[in-house]
């Protein structure tokens, strides 16, 4: 094999494959990425055997072939040569080795055969369909900071992808819980995508899909089957498992009947938790919010450190209400408002509070109360 | 087994005229002589140091077998060893075992091999608590100073006690062992030495009922040529490490730069340059914080089946929450240990976001543990835990969405808490403590 390729075009294929392969994995194998070069184009393959993420790129291709090569030793090299450098890669099957040459530098690297690189099994997916890249990116960017880092509710490490009914007919929906708090978000189902089974997207994964999302004007076509999905652009390939498991019924957690309304500015919201919070050391920091006619007052009490109080005018016409929050979480779903006000639901102090941007409920949140 | 009388304690010159000294029985304090001359007792305890030293270790003579003496007389010349079950390991032996060679942390069938005629006694830990907290008074009334250890020993700095109770630290050490004998009827061996590392060595040097005493004008003497074994945190581990540089000896140890001993032992080397030569500043610290809560089961016969294991599970999550409670803590980590038939041992943990103190929680995620990592399989022990301790007010604040009856669960144990308070630990059990 070798082929000559430009170095920005390289360094961009080689990071998405260098993400995926595990820092500390056994198999040395694992920590290698598969590079394919046929035509006038090289591929760079990585997996995990949950992910695998395949990376194609325009390339002078002068012999065919194949050979594996530590994925993060070769993105080093890459990172580190010169902008604007052409890099030729040429594998010598014999002696074992790939050459990594660019200007003056020149680097001989260990390879693995490439035949006991892992391929991930082809699956036979059940639904097809094409979405654009910023719908995708809201759907798991606002729900994934309610993924459980649980392992013994490993079901819940992942945002739960599937059909649901919406107000207005069927959606797309992501929905992502720890248990304390839980993010619903919906988008327009797009055509195709009617009968897909609903999915666990793994946690990683989803960190991973994120690099494929960038491009506001890409479709990214999406395929899953019970046991795998995969998001496509014409470049890049990523494929995973999804997590083995039942999602639990969330909408029985979702309250409907809360009445009592509290419009406030995100920002300004999420300031003031954030600095009466500043007074607890505590992990879990449970900051009061008193309620009353058009006002807020957020109060934050460690008896061995002190307290804190501050007050903010807010749209607020029911009952004296008190109610706690662990600051953390409140902090996390106000910063997912951008446009408009939030608008916080609240039943009583002991039950679930639900939270969304003005009136759009395509993007809902619960939070648990916490006793104060 | 009383110290014959005719040898002198230990570090004293031999009844030298005008060497402090002090009866044990009747706490008189006289120049040497071979008996008491007020109640001609034998039993003095004689050093030239012995009104200036105050740093105390207390150390109860088999305590749990003396309980058990204490409480039932039928005990009284039998051998008695306390541990659970043919499987368990010896916590306690009695010194009459203790001659057979049973000694603590052996393995029971071993100990009945070596002493098959000993009574072997179940424990009662509620009951050594509470004897536990009897002596603390006592030692309460000489000094607000005190590191317990244990349930049986600790440190007691009496050191500017003096004026207070008119008496110098050695006489009211005597006095406390004295009391404890009497109205508690266990007894106790003091060490008495300017630090704490001294005086934890001198009790052990004449049990039982020992009062010995090292002296600061004898320390390094008296180190010299025993084995740096003795050294408390020193295992066999640290033992092979220091072998194999050719230390065994305190007089090894000394001829060792204080640089090289860091170089090689980190802080711990520093820490054995001091020792060496008997010094050691740490101070008494008074109730050091509890770290971790923890309890398990050996059992009679390896268990495979999980509804049995379930039932562990749960009779240790609830005295674990039953400790937390009385301590007023609770913890954000819960780990759960199994060792297989192999003796392999498992342990899992997970965190919390916030802590608990409740048995149902504490159980939920144990079992979630259990569930994760246990395949069918034989294990001959089960322990949980709970550690990274906060204060219980704290904690279980936070309520899980996902589990809405969680709330009630919790109202229920706590419900079920005032009542056994009410009317005794039986009154309520769940049905799968039965297991």
């Amino acid at each position: 094999m070798k082929l000559s390729i430009e170095r920005a075009t390289l360094l961009r294929a080689v990071s998405q494959a260098q993400s995926v392969v595990e820092r500390r994995n056994t198999i040395p194998i694992l920590a290698n990425v598969l590079i394919e070069a046929e035509g006038d184009t090289v591929s760079f393959r990585a997996t995990d055997l949950d992910i695998e993420v395949v990376d194609k790129a325009p390339a002078m291709v002068e012999r065919a072939g194949a050979t594996t090569v530590s994925a993060v030793t070769l993105h080093e090299i890459v990172r580190k040569l010169p902008d604007g450098a052409l890099v030729t890669l040429s594998a010598d099957a014999a002696a074992g080795r790939l050459t990594v040459q660019a200007g003056r530098s020149n680097f001989q690297l260990a390879t693995l055969p490439k035949e006991d690189f892992p391929v991930m099994t082809s699956t036979e997916y059940s639904a097809n369909f094409a979405a654009p890249a910023p719908v995708l990116r809201r759907l798991f960017d606002k729900s994934k900071f309610a993924i459980s880092t649980e392992e013994t509710r490993y079901y819940l490490n992942g945002v739960y992808f599937h059909v649901a009914e919406g107000e207005t007919g069927p959606v797309l929906r992501a929905v992502a819980t720890d248990g304390h708090r839980l993010a619903r978000i919906d988008a327009t189902l797009p055509d195709g995508a009617a009968g897909m089974p609903g999915v666990i997207v793994p946690r990683k994964t989803v960190g991973e899909l994120r690099k494929l999302l960038e491009d506001d004007e890409a479709q990214i076509a999406v395929s899953v089957s019970e046991t795998k999905i995969r998001f496509a652009t014409p470049e890049i390939t990523l494929t995973s498992k999804v997590i083995d498991g039942t999602f639990p019924d969330y909408a029985r957690v979702i309250p409907t009947g809360n009445t009592r309304r509290l419009e406030v500015d995100a920002a300004d919201f999420a300031k003031a938790v954030d600095r009466v919070a500043t007074v607890s050391s505590e992990r879990s920091r449970a900051v009061k919010l008193a309620l009353d006619e058009d006002r807020l007052v957020l109060s934050v009490n460690a008896p061995d450190a002190g307290n804190a109080e501050e007050e903010l005018a807010v749209a607020y016409a029911d009952d004296r209400l008190e109610i706690g929050f662990n600051a953390k979480y409140l902090l996390e779903i106000a910063s997912q408002v951008d446009r408009e006000n939030a608008v916080f639901l609240f039943s009583s102090p002991g039950e679930p509070t639900l939270m969304r941007e003005g009136n759009d409920t395509t993007a809902i949140y619960v939070v648990m109360p916490m006793r104060v | 087994m009383l110290p014959p009388p005719h040898l002198p304690p230990i570090g004293a010159r031999a009844y030298d005229l005008a060497m402090p000294s002090l009866c044990r029985d009747c706490l008189t304090q006289f120049d040497s002589a071979r008996r008491c001359p007020a109640c001609g007792s034998p039993r003095l305890v004689a050093h030239p140091e012995l009104w200036d030293l105050s740093i105390a270790h207390m150390d109860c003579d088999a305590f749990y077998a003396s309980v058990e003496k204490r409480d039932n007389p039928d005990l009284r010349d039998k051998p008695v060893i306390i541990g659970g079950g043919r499987r368990g390991v010896v916590s306690t032996a009695c010194y009459i075992a203790r001659i057979k060679g049973v000694r603590s942390a052996m393995p029971m069938f071993q100990a009945l091999k070596l002493c098959p005629e000993a009574v072997v006694v179940k424990g009662r830990m509620d009951v050594y608590a509470e004897v536990s907290r009897q002596i603390r008074a006592m030692m309460e009334d000489l000094t607000p100073a005190i590191e317990p250890l244990s349930l049986d020993e600790a440190f007691m700095d009496l050191t500017g006690t003096a004026r207070l109770h008119g008496a110098p630290p050695a006489v009211l050490l005597a006095r406390l062992v004295k009391r404890m004998q009497a109205e508690l009827g266990i007894t106790g061996s003091i060490g008495l030495s300017h630090n704490k590392f001294l005086a934890k060595l001198a009790s052990d040097l004449d049990k039982p009922r020992g009062f010995s005493v090292i002296g600061r004008a004898e320390t390094m003497d008296f180190l010299r040529d025993k084995p740096v074994r003795m050294i408390w945190g020193i295992g066999a581990a640290g033992q092979a490490s220091l072998d194999k540089i050719g230390i065994r000896s305190f007089a090894d140890l000394r001829r060792w730069d204080r640089a090289d001993l860091q170089a090689r032992f980190g802080a711990m080397g520093d820490r054995l340059w001091h020792l060496a030569r008997g010094q050691d500043d740490r101070r008494i610290a008074r109730d050091r914080a509890v770290k971790s809560i923890s309890n398990e089961t050996t059992f009679a016969e390896d268990i495979t089946d999980p509804d049995l294991l379930d039932g562990h599970i749960w009779r240790l999550s609830e005295k674990i929450a039953d400790r937390a409670k009385a301590k007023g803590l609770a913890g954000r980590t819960i780990t759960l240990k199994l060792k297989r038939a192999d003796f392999k041992l498992l342990t899992r943990r997970l965190s919390l976001p916030d802590g608990t103190q409740i048995a149902d929680r504490i159980y939920r995620n144990a079992r979630a543990l259990y569930d994760q990592t246990a395949h069918p399989e034989p294990y001959r022990l089960i322990g949980v835990g709970l550690s990274d301790l906060l204060p219980a007010d704290n904690a279980d604040r936070e309520t899980d969405l996902l589990d809405p009856q969680a709330p009630r669960r919790i109202g229920a144990e706590r419900a079920t808490d005032a009542i056994r308070k009410r009317f005794g630990e039986d009154a309520i059990l769940k049905g799968r403590a039965l297991r």
